[in-house]
């Protein structure tokens, strides 16, 4: 009778975890279908799930009308090289706050987040002129300079969370060995932090990816990540769906692929510490 | 460690290496609408033409494009060489000194063939500061076809009465067909170019002549309380967040009996590849109630050149070109006479091959000729625009008042408080602008 009751709860809890599952999917599935279809059937009332007329010739029309792959090309330098340059500086300085910490690290670490507080427009005209005096409009590296900045809060306190769990009485035993911090940093830290720095890179590299409103302010054609392909195929007069389905399918299908295939550390990682 | 870093380094610098422009690159603005991307498409015959300059294409949503180019040109920031404007930023960056006057066109461009409504709205002080890509009005769109049936005809100059009445008696909720569709989503450029309109045709007005906000005038209470009552009775569900291409959709999918929006529409509704109801639609004036004034608003999208831009001599070269007469010839030739960008010059309204493919080609240039930005309504105005006034705080303003009357729309709201509402709102920003004291 009890294994009766624990067979039906589990059943019960796995539907409804498909059903979850596939509430949150739907969006993705739906944008996809969408991109399959002619723009008449894209907007039809009431709409039709699988069986209609599939077509490729959204995707065609699209690769036509822009470059796709100078696109990509620009998101993965953007979203990349914020994301590496914004680990280098904050891996020393979550280690410092974690292991070495001072009477100011709390204030600190909150001065930090206060920076997210500010909507990013409150600040478009000062950043576009510095831009506009240094050269940096349209360019990659201005773009990477700029996200890094943004996103680094927040791989600050990620990393600064996942260190603290780390004992210390670890390092305190490599220290008694003879490691110096270099050592300490490589061969007994980073080892240990390898499922927060892991998440910690996806999460920064999907967020930088999806960021729009830099990346849309401050470039134009040479360094347009994949956001403005995007918005390129969203029109106030005329329907355009399917192609914006296909043009979005198309942007998103690199980073889906990238959470896909690492979902597992990325879990690891975001419930790192959270069952004690 | 050092080493690692040093690679790192080494590579993300390899990376981001920036790549050297070319000599004439002209970067161009544009919103993703059908004849934008016909001229992008088209850009190799320019090129052909002029081997010297290449052609760079930015191409965004209406409401990022503004923001975006706002900035650039507020700052100076000289990444854009031609950018597609509205009427409503033409005058206002003209008096601003961030437009470059059209004076270079060429000898054939003929300026005198552009249609005056459209010439006037794109020109300060006498000169041409923006060149029209393409114009519009807006006019009534309706099912032939479900008019029969109810034994019902459109006049040609239909009344209010008349289209609220027939709102009425075509709206079949249970067999999802609605009487009339018309905007709601907030914006100024969105529900507030169809309400600024239609108050226009009941004799409301934005400002007295002293700049007062006139939303407690008793024509702004009719205008308003008509609108929601006749969607509530004959409107779609969710109305209030429907913009321009939702209704489209709507009426494309045989939803809507009447639908009254942009002329440019008319192409789209009359498409089979795109409408299912393309060969079952008839045109007529945006009503009126007889004070004078249709509820129809008159745009165009333009070029011009914003003042920071060092390729001004290139960048007019191009504006010519896409403003032409051959390349209206152009587009013909390639896509058929249908897909030519409609609303800017007399002669095209004078071509047999054109009005035979076009058969709203006439009511797009009747509403356009109906429409008059220095007088748009039936009281004088102290400002220019038939759907906005053109001041720099309007889209501001305009913004906040179409979301009081959204939510009037919503029902959350009443029609009475949408409209203290934004009288208040109004006035409140008018003073701070300097306006009014």
């Amino acid at each position: 009778m009890a294994r009766m009751a624990t067979t039906r709860r589990v059943m019960i809890s796995t539907a409804a975890a498909w059903l979850f599952g596939f509430l949150i999917f739907f969006p993705i599935l739906w944008m996809g279908l969408a991109s399959f279809k002619t723009e008449l059937e894209a907007f039809a009332i009431p709409p039709s799930f699988l069986f209609f007329h599939w077509t490729t010739e959204n995707y065609a029309t699209v690769q036509e009308r822009s470059d796709y792959l100078h696109h990509a090309m620009n998101s993965i330098i953007i979203a990349g090289g914020s994301t590496l340059i914004a680990l280098l500086i904050a891996i020393p300085a979550a280690w410092s706050m974690a292991f070495s910490p001072t009477k100011r690290t709390k204030d600190i670490l909150l001065w930090m987040l206060s920076t997210k507080m500010m909507p990013p427009v409150g600040v478009l005209v000062p950043i576009y002129l510095i831009y506009k005096s240094l050269g940096l409009l349209d360019s990659r590296i201005g773009l990477v300079f700029i996200l890094c900045l943004g996103n680094l809060p927040i791989v600050i306190w990620m990393l600064f969370t996942y260190f603290k769990e780390i004992p210390r009485d670890i390092l305190e035993a490599a220290r008694m060995d003879g490691a110096t911090i270099g050592r300490e940093l490589v061969y007994v830290l980073t080892p240990m932090a390898i499922p927060g720095l892991a998440s910690t890179l996806l999460l920064n590299l999907i967020l930088a990816w999806n960021e729009a409103f830099w990346t849309l302010n401050l470039s134009t054609s040479s360094a347009a990540p994949l956001t403005t392909f995007i918005a390129s195929y969203s029109s106030p007069e005329g329907l355009f769906w399917a192609k914006l389905s296909a043009a979005s399918t198309l942007a998103i299908a690199p980073i889906l692929v990238l959470g896909w295939f690492s979902q597992k550390q990325l879990v690891r990682g975001l419930t790192f510490g959270a069952v004690k | 460690m050092k080493h690692v870093l040093g690679a790192v380094c080494g590579a993300s610098c390899l990376l981001l290496a920036v790549p050297a422009t070319a000599e004439t690159t002209l970067t161009i603005a544009t919103v993703n609408n059908g004849d934008m991307i016909r001229m992008q498409g088209l850009t190799g015959e320019f090129t052909k033409k002029n081997p010297d300059i290449t052609v760079k294409w930015v191409t965004l949503e209406e409401n990022v494009l503004r923001q975006r180019v706002t900035t650039d040109i507020a700052t100076k920031g000289g990444q854009f060489d031609v950018l597609t404007i509205g009427t409503y930023e033409v005058p206002i960056w003209a008096k601003k000194g961030w437009l470059v006057p059209l004076a270079n066109l060429g000898a054939d461009y003929d300026v005198a063939d552009l249609l005056p409504k459209i010439k006037d709205a794109v020109s300060a002080d006498g000169k041409l500061y923006a060149a029209p890509f393409y114009g519009e009005s807006s006019m009534v769109m309706y099912r032939t076809d479900l008019f029969e049936k109810a034994g019902l005809k459109m006049p040609e100059k239909p009344s209010w009465d008349f289209v609220i009445d027939a709102a009425k008696k075509l709206t079949d909720k249970s067999a999802g067909t609605y009487g009339i569709c018309l905007r709601g989503k907030a914006g100024w450029g969105e529900n507030m170019a169809f309400l600024s309109a239609m108050a226009n045709s009941y004799g409301a007005r934005w400002f007295d002549e002293k700049w007062q906000p006139q939303f407690n005038t008793p024509e702004w209470k009719t205008t308003l309380t008509t609108y929601v009552n006749l969607m509530k009775e004959a409107g779609p569900p969710g109305a209030s967040s429907n913009g321009f291409n939702e209704n489209l959709a709507l009426f494309n999918a045989g939803k809507c009996a009447m639908w009254i929006d942009a002329t440019v529409a008319a192409s789209f509704v009359t498409n089979p590849k795109e409408s299912k109801v393309a060969d079952k639609v008839g045109f007529a004036l945006a009503p009126n109630t007889g004070l004078g004034k249709n509820a129809n608003w008159l745009w165009a999208w333009n070029l011009a050149i914003p003042a920071g831009s060092k390729k001004t001599e290139a960048a007019e070269k191009f504006i010519a070109w896409a403003t032409s007469k051959d390349y209206t010839k152009l587009v013909a030739s390639k896509e058929g006479w249908a897909n030519v960008p409609p609303g800017t010059r007399t002669s095209l309204y004078q071509n047999d091959e054109y009005l035979k493919v076009a058969p709203f080609a006439k009511l797009t240039l009747a509403s356009i000729d109906a429409a008059d930005p220095n007088k748009p309504t039936v009281k004088p105005v102290p400002y220019v625009g038939v759907q906005y006034a053109a001041i720099p705080e309007f889209q501001g303003i305009g913004t906040q008042v179409g979301q009081q009357f959204s939510a009037a729309l919503a029902g959350s709201m009443t029609v009475d408080a949408a409209l203290t509402a934004a009288q208040s709102a109004t006035e409140r920003e008018m003073k701070r602008a300097g306006y009014i004291k």
